[in-house]
């Protein structure tokens, strides 16, 4: 009987299992590690953001990407038809998230901000970072993961669901 | 900064932007398997009801580790580019413990970050431009204040 423990103790944490976060994890790695071992570029999906604000604002933060600017918004349509082909293979028509719009527009306000600030994201930080053994990466992982963990929770708390 | 240091688009290698595509697409493609393309399932991992989000980062840095670890056994230089492999290192300062903090604030928020709302919107989520739309503000909001910082003061590091 005791062997039952960890087992009901896996279902408890992972309800869905591990095998999509894996298969997912690691094609995401292979994105980027395809990516690097082409171009020697550590590519993250925030630079995006500011690269693609220097096509319509003459601030310097956002000329220093103009080099980079094209490639940036390659990678990130590749990203999104990369979801579009998953939608197609997997998924019975279009998903759309119940998460309320303000919460979307508040948090993704906090997340531009954030993001370049902190010079890192969840893939240039969290997967390139923290992949290339990088200090100041896996000091931004634990800050952002410890505050979104409380954030998260603090306002379920308050009861805004979803 | 390495941005301005690559060649202009007319001397790029002509598999560079198709190569770039096929990691996007791949880098994609995974974010919607893994389910972090939808902002539900973030907030159950922040929450504690689903830790599977954790193979996802752990999956995805384990490959790209593997990636920064063969490509300069592989080859001298990247042959697309021609540059120098490097790890992404970037320099420690207040600004990645700040900037982590509002990250994490508007991840606990909204359940998404930037290369899961770009997959987000390919999964046909269109609600995500709420989100899309306030990630532009914020970088826009602050450049421009760090443009103007910078004007007075020397210029900081790169961020990506």
């Amino acid at each position: 009987m005791t062997d039952l423990v960890p087992l009901q103790l896996a279902a408890d944490l992972f309800p869905n299992g591990i095998s999509r976060y894996a298969v997912g994890g690691l094609l995401v790695g292979l994105g980027a590690a395809i990516i690097y071992l082409g171009t020697g570029i550590a590519a993250g999906a925030s630079t995006f953001l500011e690269s693609t604000l220097s096509y319509v604002s003459g601030q310097s933060r956002f000329q220093r990407y103009v080099a980079s600017r094209d490639w940036r918004v390659v990678f990130t349509v590749g990203i999104v038809l990369g979801g579009a082909v998953y939608a197609v293979l997997f998924q019975a028509g279009a998903w759309t998230t119940d998460v309320q719009p303000w919460r979307l527009l508040v948090g993704g306000v906090f997340v531009g901000v954030g993001t370049r600030v902190g010079k890192g994201c969840t893939s240039g930080h969290g997967v390139c970072g923290v992949g290339s053994a990088s200090k100041t990466s896996i000091v931004g992982v634990v800050t952002f993961l410890t505050v979104a963990i409380v954030t998260a929770q603090l306002v379920s708390e308050l009861g805004v669901s979803p | 900064m390495r941005e301005t240091e690559r060649p202009a688009s007319s001397d790029r290698h002509p598999l560079f932007i198709p190569l770039i595509l096929v990691g996007g697409l791949v880098f994609g493609f995974g974010l919607g398997y893994s389910h972090m393309a939808r902002p539900e399932v973030v907030l159950d991992f922040l929450q504690f009801e689903d830790l599977g989000l954790l193979f996802v980062m752990f999956g995805g840095a384990v490959v790209s580790g593997l990636g920064f670890f063969v490509g300069p056994k592989l080859f001298d230089r990247a042959p697309l580019t021609g540059d120098h492999y490097e790890r992404r290192l970037k320099s420690f300062d207040r600004n990645v413990l700040v900037g982590g903090a509002v990250f994490g604030v508007g991840w606990g928020l909204s359940g998404i970050c930037p290369g899961a709302a770009y997959a987000s919107l390919g999964v046909g989520n269109v609600t995500i431009l709420w989100a899309i739309a306030g990630m532009f503000l914020g970088a826009y909001a602050q450049g421009r204040w760090r443009s103007r910082s910078t004007a007075t003061s020397s210029a900081t590091a790169g961020a990506d």
